[in-house]
């Protein structure tokens, strides 16, 4: 009796990514009906009511500019917190277990619970771009950019949420960094603002952020302006997903957190 | 022929420098049906918790099948169905999606798998409840749908920790049905449990550990023979006169209407009921004090003496 085959490999994959997405589907009102009424507020308060006194952003409505900022939020909030709450939640009721005795390979299951977060992070990214549609026509510059970027984003978010939730012995670990680290560089990555418009030293501190790059391509790809060239977007985020691919694939390979 | 398990020189000491396994030696007969048995802490669930690439071992070889599992761990995974000592389901998921989910990690495709998993749920009475969740199933139900899930890959070896903890007794005796039923279709089993009535019921086989040493390793049979004395519960009809004083057979009052009788290894219940006719005793009915392997386990564990204590010897 020999492992298994590519054809196996697949059925594996496949069965991780279903079993994620019924998980999240069937809590709907818990990961993605919130995303998105929080979103519609941002849309409300910060595009319309407080938005009409800031004026224009960059030669753009400031609605239209923060569209896409506020897509991206979403889609890397819920892509990161799909992952580590589910894999956390594997752990803790113990069922990682079936994936551990079965043959599947840690690359496949890596595969599986990050694309299981790339979906509710997309779910999500179009639900709040058809809320956006009330408040903001619909601005497409490039789609295969945007399409791209907030693809790769997501799967990066969803590989950060896996080593979280590798690391995560309790409930609080897994809340400690979407609220301390994920949330403020999220804000601070241009989602609400271009940050031609922070003093110079600001902004060499901003340029530290990966998310003002994900944000900035993203919007690119939407209304056509960036503040750095899509090139240095693109490898920077192919940098960080190679680099937390190989974090979380030696995670599991020495069974950190999931095996004594 | 190619042993279900070969275990050799097996070795395990955790973290915080406790020694769980001592370098164990094991061997399973294919198509066997094994007990191991051992008290809380012995290195049961250890031995299977590497066994099953859930725990790493420290030193030592296992092979399931003649497949290495430091070489060939795929093989060794897909020989293998585990039924574990804790639940350990998604309780938000319905069962039927648990066992087919199971079967698409072994990349069993999902229309087969859904056959699979009909099978086996109508097996344990579990089909009509396919959808239900997993957290409204009762203890027994639990038991039953791990094993459906274990089951679901078909492995050669299933492994069961403690399976029947929790089970009330008709639905433990069903079980015992079915495991001797696919046992008896080739499948091996091996099998960990406190309850040592169901080990001398299901078992052929059967390896004590303790203290994170193999300590027996024998048939059941041989086991048994080795149990020096059985203590007999005699219920009577009528309140005895007197015991009678007679050295071939050891008795005690225990109540008004109760006696026990110590019955050496070789020596016939024919004497113990000739000594009693002789003294008028009538014996409404008998039974033994204890289960015998329960005597034995006890005797030979930690708990009781030393196995060096006893005649006993590896096999």
């Amino acid at each position: 009796m020999s492992g298994l085959h590519l054809r196996d490999y697949w059925t594996a994959f496949r069965t991780i990514v279903t079993k994620e997405v019924l998980r999240f589907a069937r809590i709907w009102v818990q990961t993605v009906l919130p995303p998105v009424i929080t979103t519609a507020l941002y849309f409300i308060i910060f595009g319309g009511l407080i938005g009409e006194r800031i004026g224009d952003m960059e030669g753009y409505r400031y609605m239209d500019f923060i569209v896409p900022g506020l897509i991206m939020l979403a889609v890397i909030t819920n892509s990161y917190s799909n992952v580590v709450s589910s894999f956390f939640g594997s752990k803790f009721q113990r069922h990682i277990e079936e994936m551990l005795v079965s043959p599947v390979p840690n690359s496949v299951i890596i595969l599986g619970f990050v694309f299981g977060g790339v979906a509710r992070g997309l779910s999500v990214g179009v639900a709040v771009l058809l809320v956006s549609l009330f408040f903001s026509p619909l601005s497409i510059h490039n789609p295969g950019v945007m399409l791209v970027i907030v693809l790769m984003t997501s799967i990066l978010f969803a590989l950060a949420g896996l080593i979280n939730g590798v690391f995560a012995r309790t409930f609080d670990d897994i809340a400690i960094v979407p609220t301390f680290i994920l949330t403020p560089l999220t804000y601070l990555g241009g989602v609400f603002y271009s940050i031609s418009l922070l003093p110079e030293f600001w902004q060499g501190v901003s340029m530290l952020n990966p998310i003002l790059y994900m944000v900035d391509a993203f919007r690119y790809g939407s209304l056509g302006h960036s503040d750095f060239p899509l090139a240095m977007s693109f490898a920077i985020i192919s940098g960080f997903i190679a680099v937390l691919y190989g974090v979380a694939l030696t995670l599991l390979n020495r069974g950190v957190g999931i095996r004594s | 022929m190619t042993p279900a398990l070969e275990i050799r020189g097996l070795k395990k000491t955790y973290k915080n420098g406790f020694e769980a396994l001592k370098g164990i030696d094991l061997e399973v007969a294919p198509g066997s049906f094994f007990a191991l048995l051992g008290p809380n802490g012995a290195g049961k669930s250890t031995t299977i918790g590497i066994i099953t690439s859930l725990i790493n071992k420290t030193a030592g070889t296992v092979k399931v099948f003649g497949h290495d599992l430091d070489s060939d761990l795929q093989a060794v995974k897909r020989s293998i169905g585990l039924v574990p000592q804790e639940f350990n389901f998604n309780n938000f998921e319905p069962i039927g999606e648990i066992v087919v989910n199971q079967a698409g990690y072994y990349g069993i495709p999902r229309r087969e798998a859904w056959e699979r998993c009909e099978h086996y749920l109508h097996e344990l009475g579990l089909w009509e409840k396919r959808k239900d969740m997993a957290r409204t199933l009762s203890g027994g139900m639990k038991r039953r749908l791990m094993i459906a899930r274990a089951l679901v890959h078909e492995p050669r070896l299933l492994i069961l920790d403690e399976p029947t903890a929790g089970v009330d007794i008709e639905l433990r005796r069903s079980m015992w049905d079915f495991l001797t039923r696919i046992n008896s279709d080739g499948r091996s089993i091996i099998l960990t449990t406190h309850y040592l009535e169901e080990a001398e019921s299901l078992c052929r086989n059967i390896a004590i550990i303790d203290d994170g040493r193999i300590i027996e390793n024998t048939t059941m049979k041989r086991l048994l023979a080795k149990l020096e004395t059985e203590t007999m519960v005699l219920d009577l009809s009528e309140p005895p006169k007197g015991l009678p004083d007679d050295a071939a057979v050891a008795l005690r009052q225990v109540d008004e209407m109760t006696l026990e009788a110590d019955i050496q290894r070789g020596q016939h219940l024919n004497d113990l009921f000739r000594v009693l006719d002789q003294a008028g005793i009538r014996v409404q009915s008998m039974r033994n004090k204890s289960n015998r392997l329960e005597e034995l386990f006890i005797r030979m564990t930690r708990n009781g003496l030393e196995p060096s204590h006893l005649t006993l010897g590896k096999h």
